[in-house]
């Protein structure tokens, strides 16, 4: 393999996918390259899926900006990428009256960080809106512009978006090292070949830290992630209504309650520093920091109702030199030890959120560099969705399973996925090829039984639309088959 | 053809839905209507390919599809429809029914009464709150049963089982038997949780370690698994520091218990016990909705086929007469309560004048296991109505205490009964 292009990302998270959506407005033959076997895989999918107000972060700061700025985007980049997403408002909830005064702070940043409509509420006004909150909470930060979108689908769906306007999506294709000329990058080494292009974006996420090593740039700069547990909560078993925060503290945003946009509690994350950058795992002392953690603000929640279980690592970025601080903001720059870089880094909590704005800031960067960005007239801003089968009417249920009977079938009952969704997911724009890829398209085994009645079902059908032996089916790619051999064979 | 009417709809045909819809037929029922939505009848018996089906009805020791085979043979002969492939979507309490399917399409029907008969799941990682990594490799031991017997295929090569429970057991045999190597079984408790006889039989007979008391600390392995972290528990179910161990192996399977599944009855305003997680229900498995009755392992989880098929025959009678107009009147509830050393108690309440009907049955799990004889003892009050012995009572095996005719009089005059199972 050795292709050219203009502009190489590197990563195929949220920011990468919306920096390749965004920048394919643009004249320019873009690559994107992803180490794993589909886009959205880390943390873009492990979160708590708030696009957050922007109250929580530092005024000044990059991730204030980004935020402030991308959170009214989201109305129109969800809309054109038929991603569900809801405005339904946050609160910060002070526990104790001691709280209050951090609540006058946090409305004082939000208003410098220009964070429209946030106000502060009685503890017997904030019942009145969510019933079961804790009876010692005294009141509330509540800031209207907070959403919820749907998380394991965003990056799909910028990268689809992407996709039908010229990009080139490169799925385990590993970034490996820079091809120079002088101090101008002229290309990247992947795992498959060497790629050419004029600029590379470094968009790798809890990796950043390793490519921009690679470059030569920021060497003292340390991704160490901060990993967050979560838990998911049974819809039949218990009903919130809202996204609620705790106060915050130095580090994190604090173990939240919310109810996410499919009706289900999530309760999370706590916060703890992980060596690995693929420790997802989950701990009984995350569990159970986050059980005291939710308690405190819905007393009546019962981790019998636990559903899912899941973690997620979140890309802080730091020196490893004393006395060098990075503050915890985002690296969103043009560095300029190198020529042809734009460097994203540290892009952890509010990353989601601030994705789209970081995608505008790259163009704006790139354009400050020099590059002459000619918008193209056949953009099209517009994804067009598969038909989501319980997102439907019964009467289109109906006209659906007529034109296609396939979708007819149930597949996972707790979600209520059909055949006919995962058979047109094997054959969309983007193919899933892992079961986790149908998974994070679909919401197929996210609910209570935890895919054990779908999993050999899935695995059946991929086999057949892939004309594959079901052995050959994993859940996440190279390494993580199902299946190890027939029956009545002998092992080898 | 599918009707719009039936008179009895039953939801699943497993062992429980395949009797009620048998039973219903032999009470009066014109049209019966079996919808399931698998490809073809008998529920999860078709996936249970080893024997142990059958030895209370029967008197036979069977396969679970020879088991399911009978009954199938026995609905086709007594006339029943069926609609295959085809999942229920809602159920409402006036009894319309909106199921759908690859080949059957939306179809909407009204029945007069409706059996729901739709089993259990398993309980899953989740559920334990498992700790460790979420790699490939960790199924529930339904899910490996499916891929063995079904499917045909191995889902690893070097297992773990944690939990005692019955399907572990019998995965564990039958995964030895197709080569595979079975490391050990973990039981967090310190007694087993399935059947005796499949310790016996599955364990035992294939030198397969058992250690109570023992649980998973930490799943190893980021793409599939590598290797399990063991871990020894105390009295109060927390890890003993210095008992771990890791155990290599690329396949966890998990028999952690199973949980009733009812979200349709939810949707039909069934009332759902939060102890067993099924419904509440009356001595006929009625819930609290007029015309909804319940039969199987969807109530509480059955300890054997039988028992689920003797439900079904319960519920398929009554709800055929209710379809009839001929349920006798409710005069009185006696309310049913678990007390010393019971779990619960199925029915929640009856119905005194069933007993001049025939027998009625109660059903329960104890709490402790007691290794020496005990006594099941049904009172009223301080009065003692009924009293049987067992040699001993264990949580894995359910206890059973019949009611006759001869109660009549006590049940009659009792507003509750209290039930124990203590020592001798």
């Amino acid at each position: 393999m050795s292709q050219t292009c203009d502009v190489l990302i590197i990563g195929g998270g949220v920011v990468g996918c919306m920096v390749a959506r965004f920048l394919s407005q643009y004249d320019q033959k873009i690559i994107l390259i992803e180490k794993e076997a589909d886009v959205g895989m880390g943390a873009s999918s492990a979160n708590s899926a708030i696009i957050h107000a922007g109250h929580d972060p530092l005024p000044g700061t990059l991730k204030a900006a980004m935020n402030t700025r991308a959170n009214p985007m989201w109305d129109t980049v969800a809309a054109e990428l038929s991603v569900p997403f809801e405005r339904r408002g946050s609160y910060v909830v002070a526990s104790r009256p001691e709280q209050m005064a951090r609540l006058e702070e946090l409305l004082q940043r939000a208003r410098q960080n220009g964070v429209p409509g946030a106000v502060i509420l009685t503890g017997d006004e904030l019942r009145t809106r969510e019933p079961a909150l804790s009876p010692e909470a005294c009141g509330a930060l509540f800031t209207p512009s907070a959403g919820l979108i749907d998380t394991l689908l965003i990056s799909l769906a910028a990268a689809e978006n992407a996709l039908q306007n010229g990009v080139q999506i490169l799925l385990e294709t590993a970034f490996e090292d820079f091809l120079f000329e002088g101090r101008r990058i002229v290309g990247v080494r992947t795992n498959r070949g060497e790629i050419r292009c004029r600029w590379v974006v470094n968009a790798a996420g809890l990796f950043s830290d390793e490519v921009m090593h690679k470059a030569g740039v920021r060497p003292d700069f340390r991704i160490t992630p901060r990993r967050g547990e979560y838990c998911i909560l049974d819809q039949a078993e218990t009903s919130i209504h809202n996204v609620l925060f705790p106060v915050p503290s130095e580090v994190s945003k604090g173990i939240l309650v919310l109810a996410s946009l499919h009706g289900n509690t999530l309760v999370g994350p706590d916060s703890q520093l992980v060596a690995e950058k693929d420790n997802e795992d989950i701990t009984p002392q995350g569990m159970e920091e986050i059980w005291n953690g939710a308690a405190q603000l819905v007393p009546s929640l019962n981790p019998r109702h636990v559903i899912a279980t899941f973690a997620g690592l979140r890309a802080t970025g730091n020196a490893s030199t004393p006395g060098l601080d990075y503050h915890h903001d985002f690296i969103i720059e043009i560095p300029a030890e190198v020529q042809g870089l734009v460097n994203l880094g540290g892009i952890e909590s509010p990353g989601l959120t601030a994705a789209p704005a970081i995608a505008e800031r790259v163009i704006e960067l790139l354009r400050d560099a020099g590059e002459k960005l000619t918008p193209r007239k056949d953009w099209n801003p517009i994804r067009t969705p598969r038909p989501r089968f319980r997102e439907l009417s019964r009467a289109e249920q109906a006209a659906l399973i007529a034109k296609d009977p396939r979708y007819g079938r149930v597949i996972c009952r707790c979600e209520l996925v059909t055949e006919g969704e995962i058979v047109a997911e094997l054959h969309g724009p983007i193919p899933a090829r892992t079961y986790d890829a149908i998974k994070r398209r679909t919401w197929l085994g996210t609910g209570r039984c935890l895919g054990s009645f779908d999993m050999p079902r899935v695995v059946q059908i991929m086999a057949q639309e892939l004309g594959v032996s079901p052995i050959e089916i994993t859940k996440r790619g190279v390494g993580s088959n199902f299946l190890t051999r027939p029956t009545k064979a002998v092992e080898e | 053809m599918i009707k719009d009417r039936y008179d009895v709809v039953i939801i699943g045909s497993g062992p429980g839905g395949l009797a009620a819809a048998i039973t219903a037929r032999q009470n009066g029922a014109q049209d019966v209507l079996i919808i399931e939505r698998d490809l073809e009848p008998g529920g999860i018996l078709l996936q249970c390919i080893h024997n142990g089906f059958g030895v209370e009805i029967f008197k036979q020791d069977l396969p679970g599809p020879s088991y399911a085979q009978r009954f199938i043979n026995e609905a086709k002969s007594v006339g029943v429809d069926w609609l295959m492939d085809t999942m229920v979507l809602d159920v409402t309490p006036d009894r319309r029914i909106l199921a759908m399917g690859k080949h059957s399409g939306m179809v909407e029907v009204q029945a007069k009464a409706v059996v729901m008969a739709m089993g259990c799941r398993e309980r899953t990682r989740a559920q334990i709150r498992l700790p460790g990594a979420r790699p490939a490799g960790v199924y529930t031991a339904g899910t490996a049963q499916r891929w063995v017997n079904v499917e045909g295929y191995m889902p690893g090569k070097q297992f773990v089982i944690l939990g005692s429970g019955d399907i572990g057991m019998i995965m564990a045999r039958r995964l030895t038997f197709e080569g595979a190597k079975v490391e050990r079984v973990l039981e967090i408790m310190p007694y087993l949780t399935g059947l005796t006889r499949n310790y016996v039989q599955c364990l035992l007979d294939n030198d397969i370690p058992l250690q109570l008391r023992h649980t998973v600390k930490r799943i190893i392995g980021r793409k599939r698994v590598e290797a399990i972290e063991s871990v020894m528990v105390d009295e109060r179910w927390q890890p003993i520091p210095g008992t771990e161990e890791i155990i290599p192996c690329d396949t966890l399977l998990l028999s952690v218990g199973l949980i009733p599944e009812n979200e349709l009855s939810r949707k039909a305003g069934v009332n759902l016990d939060p102890i067993t997680g099924g419904p509440f229900v009356d001595d006929g498995f009625q819930t609290n909705v007029p015309g909804i009755f319940s039969a199987g392992n969807v109530v509480h989880v059955y300890d054997l086929v039988d028992w689920v098929t003797e439900a079904g025959r319960t519920a398929g009678k009554r709800a055929a007469l209710y379809a009839q107009g001929k349920l006798p009147p409710d005069n009185k509830r006696v309310q049913l309560k678990a007390a010393e050393n019971v779990r619960y108690v199925v029915p929640h309440t009856m119905n005194s004048v069933s007993l001049t009907e025939g027998d009625v049955r109660l059903q329960m799990r104890v709490r402790q296991p007691i290794e020496e004889p005990v006594w099941v003892e049904v009172r009223s009050g301080d009065k003692l109505v009924a009293r049987k012995g067992e040699p001993y009572a264990r949580p894995g095996e359910m206890v059973t205490m019949t009611l006759t005719a001869k109660h009549y009089e006590d049940v009659q005059h009792a507003n509750e009964l209290t039930v124990a199972v203590i020592k001798r």
